[in-house]
């Protein structure tokens, strides 16, 4: 499966993380619990592209312009 | 009968002494547990016999052997898993070889840690029945377990119990009934196949495959190596996280009710129709109930009626001063309103003194005081730094500024806060926000002031230049927000569309503008979005009063100094040159009586000063709809003027003030040219 960005994914879908964007973005994706290699659940996607990702039991909110920065590799279920 | 066997340090012998000194045909039933779980207590139901029952790891690390109807029950050291890393393991594992029955105890509240020990016991093929201890904490946490889907997945009966209240144990003995083994991996028989076949027991093939020593040593063949471990470890682990995903959810008690909503407000074609309902019942709740009801007694009766009373009561006894008492029940007008003249104070002209304090003591009067010493006037005049802006703090703003941050505790502790930046988000971005700045947004209806401080919050100077921006020039506060309400309920629907398309207009265009032509990025949005839930009010409470008293302790200063620059500018007579240079602007342009301009320059003290102001005049509806707009998009008062100086600098401050009062009347103008 190839890399994608993140906006791209479908609402329903198990993927990893691949890259994250560098600068302290990275460093506050990291702490909510969002690093390479970690699998997260695509939760909901909301018109505009705002997307919402779930890991375990956190729900989080990534807006359209940050989610285009990150990469991500479709999990196959 | 009961046997407490020390543990020693011959664990390949263990067993022979313990466990086959009882005869061969009785059912032995085995506590096997994490730390800490509650194993004991199930043993002390079971065996009726009390037994240490401690909160450290380890302290049961002597084995405890009881009688249960026909069978045996051992309890065991409490451990993450079955294999030989330290003493509690290696006892624990011997004893457990020898189970006929498990009964696996698991802290509810960590089953993610505690299912991993389970799923080795399956493996094992060790007949199982689980007991999910803590039922009450979870109810307490607001987690829900599916123990039928659990039992379902794991293939095995599982049981809710709290150990400490005694709830749960008289499944003990259908669990016993019913222990089965329970469901293993697909590819796990294959992996243990050849070992099996040469020691003959699945718990102990499946122990050897991962690599404990001991048991390979006691049958004489080489054990797994660590790669086969952690092999077989991490597919368990993964096996726990899917079970544990599907079974635990964590919500309120009304769970499904607060999930959809959640899921709802997040998407804005359910989300917005949501925002509409909260903002209705945030209108009832402050711009009815604190702003018109609790504010009218806390400023007009305490503030006005008693605290600004007697304080300029006392102070006429010292100084001269001119009283005017209107009272409105009065049916002659000739006596409704009466001016006391005190040439040199209250105390030199007693009987004057008496009739007006009789005279101004009627349940409706309303009392000005006029002092003609400018040091009197400067402190306890209309505007008076003392007199005027205790009221304003303590008993229009205080109230209302509680009311607002408390509404915002309550939208933030249910997490619907969250949701709401994230379903504005993708708007916000347009200009040039992320959804986050929706909070010093909303609150700036409340106080300007209080949002500024808020902007703090935002990503980037970037942002918090926008943001401000659009709280100085669009946003209305709510002091101003009352008036404006009552002005364009009076003036009908064509108004009421006028005015909130141009300020609607005017607010997309400036932060499209600013958000074009201002360096620098913005921050995208990333925030966790917790649960919903019905927030506590104890917390929303707290987090009020700490909120209130840091707002009160930041700005209350900015307001007595605004006080006193407003002061000094009525004093020195620099408000009248200030109206009389904007009467032509408000007469020519405008096409408003030249009254209006005083309004105006009102509403650089106090916002809702200038939108009252404007009560008197008598305005055709086009006329109120133009003043209202040029009111809304005019200055801040000044505490807000200089708490966005703090905030964001004294260029930048006195950039968007200034520009304030030309957009105002541009805007203003443009609109009276066409409507009028």
């Amino acid at each position: 499966m190839g890399i994608k960005t993140l906006d791209t994914i479908k609402k329903g879908t198990y993927f990893t993380i691949e890259k994250l964007p560098s600068g302290i973005i990275k460093v506050q994706l990291i702490r909510l619990g969002i690093s390479v290699g970690d699998t997260i659940f695509c939760l909901e996607r909301l018109p505009g592209g705002t997307i919402i990702v779930q890991k375990n039991r956190q729900e989080i909110a990534i807006g359209y312009e940050l989610a285009r920065s990150i990469f991500v590799k479709i999990k196959i279920t | 009968m009961k046997d407490v066997i020390e543990h020693k340090e011959h664990h390949l012998h263990l067993e022979n002494v313990l466990l086959s000194g009882t005869g061969g045909g009785i059912q032995k039933i085995v506590l096997v547990g994490n730390p800490n779980v509650g194993k004991s207590l199930f043993f002390n139901y079971l065996s009726g016999t009390y037994v240490d029952v401690s909160n450290f790891p380890g302290t049961t690390v002597s084995i405890t052997k009881g009688f249960y109807k026909n069978s045996e029950v051992y309890d065991t050291p409490g451990v993450y898993g079955v294999s030989s890393f330290n003493d509690e393991e290696k006892v624990a594992r011997d004893i457990i070889l020898e189970a006929d029955i498990v009964i696996n105890v698991i802290n509810s509240l960590h089953l993610e840690r505690d299912l991993f020990l389970t799923l080795q016991l399956i493996d094992m093929g060790k007949k199982i029945s689980v007991f999910l201890n803590f039922s009450d904490e979870l109810i307490k946490r607001k987690i829900k377990i599916d123990t039928e889907k659990l039992s379902e997945l794991l293939g095995v009966p599982v049981y809710e119990t709290s150990a400490v209240k005694k709830i749960g144990f008289e499944k003990l003995d259908e669990a016993i009934a019913t222990a089965k083994v329970g469901i293993q991996p697909d590819g796990l028989h294959h992996v243990l196949h050849e070992t099996l076949n040469r020691v003959g027991s699945q718990a102990e093939a499946l122990l050897i495959t991962e690599g404990d020593e001991f048991t390979a040593a006691k049958h004489g063949i080489p054990c797994g190596s660590g790669d086969d471990r952690e092999f077989i470890y991490i597919e368990r682990r993964n096996r726990v996280n899917e079970v544990v995903s599907s079974v635990e959810r964590e919500d309120s008690p009304k769970g499904l009710f607060f999930n959809a909503l959640g899921k709802y407000s997040l998407n804005p074609i359910t989300g917005i129709p949501i925002l509409l309902v909260m903002l209705t019942v945030l209108y009832f709740f402050i711009g009815d109930f604190v702003s018109q009801r609790v504010v009218n007694f806390t400023e007009k009766t305490i503030g006005k009626k008693y605290f600004e009373y007697y304080l300029k009561s006392y102070v006429a006894n010292y100084t001269p001063s001119e009283i005017a008492v209107t009272l409105k029940d009065e049916a002659d007008p000739a006596k409704r309103i009466r001016i006391y003249t005190f040439k040199e104070n209250l105390k030199k002209d007693s009987k004057k003194e008496q009739e007006f304090k009789h005279v101004s003591r009627d349940e409706n009067a309303v009392v000005d005081f006029k002092f003609s010493n400018w040091m009197a006037k400067l402190l306890f005049g209309e505007f008076g730094i003392i007199s005027m802006t205790i009221t304003y703090l303590l008993f229009l703003l205080l109230p209302l500024v509680s009311a607002f941050y408390f509404a915002m505790a309550l939208m933030e502790d249910s997490g619907y806060l969250p949701r709401l930046a994230t379903m504005l988000d993708r708007m916000m971005n347009r200009i040039g926000l992320n959804g986050r700045a929706v909070i010093p947004i909303l609150l700036g209806f409340g106080c300007v002031t209080m949002a500024a401080i808020t902007t703090r919050l935002l990503g980037s100077e970037r942002e918090k230049t926008i943001a401000t921006a659009i709280l100085m020039y669009v946003i209305p506060c709510s002091a101003q927000l009352a008036v404006i309400a009552v002005l364009l309920s009076g003036a009908g629907i064509a108004p009421l569309l006028i005015y909130v398309t141009v300020i609607f207009s005017t607010l997309v265009v400036i932060s499209t503008t600013l958000n074009k032509f201002l360096p620098g990025q913005s921050t995208p949005l990333l925030i966790d979005l917790p649960i919903m839930r019905l927030p506590r009010l104890d917390n929303a409470f707290k987090k009020t009063f700490f909120r209130a008293y840091g707002f009160m302790k930041e700005a209350s200063v900015w307001f007595f100094v605004g006080a006193l620059a407003v002061g000094l500018l009525d004093i020195t007579g620099m408000l009248t040159v200030f109206q009389d240079i904007l009467a032509p602007v408000t007469t020519h342009w405008l096409k408003l009586p030249k009254a209006a301009a005083t309004a105006f320059v009102m509403g650089v003290v106090r916002r809702d000063f200038g939108a009252a102001g404007l009560f008197g005049l008598h305005l055709m509806p086009m006329q109120i709809t133009v003043a209202l707009i040029t009111i809304t998009l005019f200055v801040p008062c000044i505490a807000a003027f200089i708490i966005m100086i703090k905030e964001r600098g004294v260029k930048e401050g006195l950039i968007i003030w200034f520009s304030a009062w030309v957009f105002a009347f541009l805007i203003g103008g443009i609109v009276a040219q066409i409507i009028i």
